[in-house]
């Protein structure tokens, strides 16, 4: 019977032959990740039923979200999480100064390994199926269950393939190209399947790019994003100290319940308009949108290369007098090497501000909250009523070098524009 | 639990979690009777005043409860008075978190559009129907697996496993 690599890996973990799309599974959990909002808060559920953590090895804690603490509520919060962690024996925690967002930290610690399940108590969990892993977002309850059982239950999804083909114009990124699958499907266009993310393109993409990729699959309802694993994976995971993995792929003969065919040569720089990230148009068509604020950063938008790219529109720039650009490098270890490259010379040079890695302003927590009808574009990845602040603010979401080309223009603007 | 009654409470498409309640509140954890009281502030004053007045049914089009994972979402939701949530379909994550706290509700294709705001609605669990009275029609849904069903009646998923643990179906 053929499956794809999301019914394979969840077979796995249920030890079954074979599942179907549908089908209820109890699975082993491989890895659970948990952050500094939801810890505590599963902590104290999890005390109700247990005294000591199924596995401690198995746990990973990532403080975030609220970090460095910005108020009273948000440092006890984060006093809840190190006792749980402490008390459990949590060897995988990454306090601050060791920090970074839960989905960029991961991988880059090479915790995330192929044909693995990992659940996380934050929806862009998503984004670890890049690596060929089964990922996926759960809430604080389930955690709970989690920590104390070491299992949880799935129905399997039905799985959808993207095939992404065609030669990728200069300046059009990842980003783009998911922003322009989440406007074709809609918000809820792969709701409670699988997202299979394949072809060239795909192939040429780094791994900073294919993590775009499976980040936003949440974004269209997905359950998972996954990419299969090739030598590109390979070189990652062994640089990252991953070496004992069984890599899983798709049968041939694998059944999806919808195959679409992406050829992005044609693509543009996309920006998605408030308030649905399906919202997506041409960077072009917006140029009269005037911003407030540009962030650069968050676990969709905070990667060396966008950081990169965003540096590269800047130098010799200034940004404009009336935006705000913030710039938050997702990691410690991408901090350092935006340091050691002069990209965080260049963004101060150019009137940016540049911060310790948080979410921050992504989901409004702080670091850059918009007033009442203030106007932001950010490498983000919800654009909600909101999102990022006053409930008349609005957030529209591009990539790194489309957010830097509008924080100098001081309006929307599309990289290749800018003189 | 096999009847559920209220006024209806009619929300759109796409309803996601930071409209249900901001994250700049979840500063509180778990601690929902701090934050109730601010949940739908962003798209909807009135909602608290309609639920006292007996709007206790949500009924809701597409994609209910979209984005975050964050389990505040339906826990402001139940802690408000809320007694169930029918939607045309729903964002997994909340699903699953509203069946965990055991808020009851339901997946029903189609049911919103044939919903005024002041029409009572009653779930019948064990028929698997959503009626509404004020017109007299009857929908059925697809029944949950067992298990979810138990964890339902439970009041929710660690409710459920004390009890489980207890009658020693779950070994320690």
């Amino acid at each position: 019977m053929n499956m794809t690599m999301t019914e394979k890996i969840l077979a796995r973990g249920a030890d079954e032959t074979h599942v179907a799309p549908g089908e209820f599974v109890n699975v082993g959990i491989d890895l659970a990740l948990t952050h500094d909002v939801l810890c505590g808060p599963a902590a104290k559920e999890f005390r109700q039923l247990a005294s000591k953590v199924w596995d401690p090895e198995k746990i990973v804690v990532t403080p975030d979200h609220f970090i460095p603490a910005k108020d009273v509520e948000s440092a006890k919060l984060y006093k809840e999480m190190q006792d749980f962690v402490i008390e459990q024996n949590i060897r995988n925690y990454f306090p601050l100064g060791k920090h970074g967002i839960c989905h960029v930290i991961l991988p880059e610690e090479g915790l995330v390994y192929p044909g693995s399940i990992l659940v996380g108590t934050d929806s862009h969990t998503c984004t670890h199926g890049a690596l060929g892993a089964f990922a996926t977002g759960i809430g604080t309850t389930e955690m709970a269950a989690v920590f104390a059982t070491g299992e949880s239950w799935f129905r399997v999804p039905d799985s959808m393939k993207f095939h992404i083909s065609g030669t990728l114009p200069e300046l059009v990124t990842a980003k783009d190209v998911i922003l322009q699958i989440i406007k074709e499907i809609g918000v809820d266009g792969a709701l409670y399947r699988a997202m299979e993310f394949a072809g060239p393109v795909v192939s040429d993409f780094e791994m900073d790019e294919r993590f775009v990729l499976c980040n936003m699959a949440i974004e269209a309802g997905a359950k998972n994003g996954i990419i299969e694993v090739d030598t590109r994976t390979q070189n990652y995971l062994e640089q990252r100290g991953v070496k004992v993995f069984k890599s899983i792929e798709s049968d041939k003969g694998a059944e999806y319940v919808d195959e679409i065919d992406v050829d992005v040569s044609d693509l543009e720089p996309t920006v998605a308009t408030p308030f649905l990230p399906s919202n997506g148009r041409p960077a072009r068509d917006l140029s009269n949108i005037e911003i407030d604020q540009a962030f650069v950063g968050s676990c969709t938008g905070g990667r060396l290369s966008d950081l990169r790219d965003a540096a590269k529109l800047l130098r010799g720039r200034i940004v404009s007098e009336r935006v705000r650009l913030i710039v938050i490098p997702a990691t410690q270890e991408i901090y350092l090497k935006a340091l050691e490259e002069g990209l965080i010379e260049t963004f101060i040079r150019s009137g940016a501000v540049v911060s310790t890695p948080t979410c921050g302003p992504c989901l409004g927590g702080h670091m850059g909250v918009l007033a009442e009808n203030e106007v932001a574009i950010a490498t983000t990845n919800r654009n909600f009523r909101g999102r990022m602040g006053h409930p008349t603010s609005e957030v529209y979401l591009a990539s790194a070098s489309t957010t830097a080309a509008s924080a100098v223009e001081g309006r929307i603007t599309d990289p290749r524009d800018i003189t | 639990m096999t009847k559920i009654s209220g006024r209806a409470m009619i929300y759109g498409d796409n309803l996601d979690t930071d409209v249900i309640i901001a994250a700049h509140r979840l500063t509180h954890g778990s601690d929902v009777d701090s934050i109730f009281q601010f949940a739908m502030e962003v798209i909807d004053p009135k909602f608290h005043e309609k639920v006292s007045t007996g709007h206790t049914i949500i009924i809701a089009g597409k994609n209910f409860g979209c984005g975050s994972s964050r389990q505040q979402a339906p826990e402001v939701i139940k802690r408000s008075g809320v007694k169930a949530i029918v939607s045309d379909s729903m964002a997994r994550i909340f699903f699953r978190n509203s069946i965990n706290i055991g808020l009851p509700v339901f997946i029903v294709p189609g049911f919103s559009s044939s919903v005024k705001e002041e029409d009572i609605i009653t779930i019948d669990l064990d028929l698997s129907q959503v009626v509404n009275e004020s017109s007299k029609t009857a929908t059925s849904f697809e029944s949950f697996p067992q298990f979810m069903m138990e964890i339902l009646r439970s009041g929710g998923l660690i409710n459920h496993l004390r009890t489980k643990r207890q009658e020693g179906a779950v070994s320690e």
